[in-house]
């Protein structure tokens, strides 16, 4: 157990909607469903334009071996097939399909034959879940860890500490059977013998419900974390929770752990149960300019527009729009944009949060150390990459850099502070290429 | 349907602003002036209005001048004017009181690229230029009781005449001494603001005054006076918690403030001034890029290169 926990902020929670359990949304006239809503490569579609599909169907294989299947999550006809421009700037096919309204079940589905390890992960991998909170990693490469025994601890990641954000929570509470068979599901197949649900403690309630569910079970505790923001980032937990460093350059797993969000172990376990995968989310739609905040459950592909017309349209002009909380969340460009496998939240902000106070100088108040949960020091890195030099950016560990957004979130001076690190790191990127050719040039 | 800000995240942001900050040292900075006007008269609040006016409409002019953009509505040039102000005698004449100002804002601030550029402390390298130019004027002081004739610290040094005034009128303020700097319990409760407002951290005010404390009572050197006279609390609290001239680490702040006692200490018992503290913090300004380097905090799982 860890002594002393990182340091963060403390944000403003927000968690309007963390009473509301979800809604199911009437299903839209057309989806769009991009092939690349996880890390790695994109998916191949295997429909065509005329195709019928239903729910569940696979319209896309994975890519491979860092990538993740697709399915449909609503019964029509494949419109069209074709690339868009996604929010995150990448390009990439996206399969739109006009729905029939009549949600008619895909005669595929079947629970998958699961009996060991290796056909765990297999499961895994056909339920098209890939990391959902937020990351986008497909959770089948994760768990494919190459010895079990290595494993030392599972961490289940209930923190959700982004303000607005409770589709978590909503998954604890709604879900919390679907959760608890999940670790069960993580005990036998990957043999784990410490699982930690950490969860924060503004969420008492799944708490106490976790800790009733687990009570005499030796491998499953529960950890009560500050609400502390960025409690729920896979290194901040990791430590918070078993005190343990995962080093520059390398994965939980080199030091034994393996972080899972909540919401990503219940889909799995609904897979491995129902045979159902991966294609509708439980999202958070709030924000000042939403007129009725609520957490409703969409088919992936639906179109932002469509789904805050569902909660009541806007109360004021909207002039930003996210997926995911406002600490970390990407700004939407359009409204046509189709909630993804990984969004957890759409908020929406008008004229007055939507834009940010101006930069002014660096007064060197140091409050943007004191607010990094990995001590890295981001006035400094930004001089450095001011005046070019990559070789201090390295000394200075930016690439250990999460972009949780604490030092431009507290910076009295309103420094783009998280967007100088993206840069710095673009530049460092080069400069170690570089660095690496000369090398292999040496020898 | 309209286009939509975009930007990178975060997309929130905390309501603290460099203003906001400065207003908050103003604010604490306001009992001693009401100490100022009780214990020297009215000249005291005219001697900071000078030096507030002239700071801040240097600070304009020069940046009209440069083509910059104007950044008096910081309110940094005016928490300069304040405490340039505190640290002069009240009878300072007033074209001297403007120099200083100039000297404050164009030499050591803007000409070093302005706000959180400066290596030094404005307020504090203003006061030691006039303390050379005009030492005459610099060192008048005007005693609230009318019967002293020399500071606390040259009675302590045993250069003056006469006896130590009582503890509790050292506390109040009445005493001699630069016209912000003398009642301790007006800094107090604006070091106190400072500290509730999250504005400083404790440990260079600590640092320092503990470091002045512990070694003049090993040095048998009345530390209880010590601690009032001077310019000691205006300095470990308003000057050495400046901070583009000090480390932005806390156990950097723990460093310079025992630093800067360490060095005022020295001034004051075996130097030839009878005070240290702007010295002090002047010298540990300058060690300011070096000790922030030195207690970077490591970064959490940072490999070794």
């Amino acid at each position: 157990m860890a002594g002393r926990k990182l340091r963060g902020i403390k944000v403003p929670h927000k968690k309007n909607t963390a009473d509301k359990g979800p809604k199911r949304m009437p299903v839209p006239p057309m989806v769009c469903v991009p092939m690349s809503m996880h890390i790695g490569a994109p998916a191949k579609p295997i429909v065509k334009a005329g195709d019928e599909v239903k729910v569940g169907q696979l319209i896309a294989e994975a890519g491979g071996f860092v990538s993740s299947p697709i399915h449909s999550g609503v019964s029509g006809k494949v419109k069209k097939v074709e690339d868009i421009l996604l929010s995150s700037g990448q390009k990439a096919p996206a399969v739109f399909i006009e729905t029939d309204g009549e949600q008619a079940i895909s005669e595929d589905i079947a629970p998958p034959e699961v009996h060991d390890f290796k056909s765990f992960i297999e499961a895994v991998r056909q339920s098209g879940v890939v990391g959902l909170g937020g990351a986008g990693f497909p959770t089948s490469v994760k768990l494919n860890v190459a010895d079990t025994s290595k494993i030392e601890a599972i961490v289940i990641n209930g923190a959700e500490c982004e303000p607005y954000i409770t589709s978590d929570t909503r998954t604890m509470i709604d879900e919390a059977q679907s959760v608890a068979d999940g670790i069960e599901l993580l005990k036998k197949y990957l043999n784990a013998k410490n699982i930690i649900i950490g969860i924060e403690k503004n969420k008492p309630d799944c708490i106490k419900n976790f800790n009733k569910m687990f009570k005499g079970d030796e491998s499953v505790r529960v950890a009560a974390l500050p609400s502390v923001y960025p409690q729920g980032a896979e290194k901040v937990l990791i430590y918070n929770t078993t005190g343990k460093i995962v080093p520059e350059g390398k994965l939980p797993i080199d030091v034994g752990v393996i972080v899972i969000n909540c919401t990503t172990l219940a889909a799995i376990e609904k897979y491995i149960r129902t045979g159902l995968p991966l294609y509708e989310k439980c999202i958070t739609v709030d924000g000042s300019a939403v007129k009725n905040p609520e957490n409703i459950i969409v088919p992936i592909g639906t179109a932002v527009k469509d789904v805050f017309e569902f909660c009541g349209g806007f109360s004021k002009e909207p002039k930003k729009v996210l997926y995911g909380g406002p600490m970390m969340g990407i700004a939407v460009p359009d409204l046509d944009q189709p909630v993804l496998k990984n969004t957890n939240a759409l908020l929406a902000f008008s004229e007055g949060e939507a834009q940010l106070p101006k930069e002014s100088p660096c007064i060197k108040c140091g409050r943007c150390i004191a607010s990094c949960p990995l001590k890295l020091s981001p006035v400094d890195i930004e001089t450095a990459y001011k005046l070019s030099c990559p070789e201090d950016l390295e000394a200075l560990k930016l690439n250990l850099c999460m972009e949780c957004g604490c030092c431009s979130y507290v910076c009295p001076a309103n420094r783009h502070l998280v967007q100088t690190n993206k840069l710095g790191k673009a530049m460092l990127r080069s400069y170690q290429a570089l660095k690496k050719a000369a090398k292999e040039e040496e020898k | 349907m309209s286009q939509m800000i975009v930007s990178v995240s975060p997309h929130f942001k905390d309501k603290t602003s460099t203003q906001s900050i400065m207003r908050d040292v103003l604010i604490a900075l306001f009992p001693a002036l009401v100490a100022a006007y009780l214990i020297f008269g009215w000249r005291s609040l005219l001697v900071t209005a000078v030096c507030v006016v002239s700071c801040v409409g240097s600070e304009w002019l020069y940046e009209k001048l440069m083509g910059k953009p104007n950044t008096i509505s910081d309110l940094s040039a005016a928490v300069t004017g304040v405490l340039l102000a505190y640290n002069l005698p009240v009878g300072i004449p007033l074209w001297q009181a403007v120099i200083g100002s100039l000297v404050a804002i164009i030499v050591v601030k803007q000409l070093f690229g302005g706000l959180g550029q400066n290596f030094a402390n404005p307020a504090i390298t203003a006061r030691i230029v006039m303390l050379l130019a005009f030492s005459g004027t610099m060192t008048t002081w005007v005693f609230p009781d009318a019967v002293s004739s020399a500071t606390t610290l040259s009675i302590l040094k045993g250069e003056g005449s006469g006896s130590l005034p009582a503890l509790k009128d050292m506390f109040l303020g009445l005493r001699g001494g630069s016209l912000g700097e003398t009642s301790a319990l007006a800094l107090l409760i604006g070091g106190a603001y400072l500290l509730i407002r999250r504005v400083i951290s404790w440990h260079t005010p600590v640092a320092f005054v503990g470091t002045v404390f512990i070694l003049t009572l090993l040095l048998g050197k009345q530390p209880e006076y010590q601690l009032m006279s001077g310019g000691l609390l205006l300095g470990a609290f308003f000057m050495a918690t400046d901070y583009s001239s000090t480390p932005s680490t806390n156990s950097g702040r723990l460093i310079f403030g025992i630093g800067c006692g360490l060095i005022t200490v020295l001034i004051r018992v075996w130097g030839n001034y009878p005070e240290g503290v702007s010295f002090s913090i002047l010298l540990m300004n300058i060690l300011t890029p070096y000790i922030s380097k030195l207690t970077r905090p490591r970064p959490l799982g940072g490999a070794k290169i």
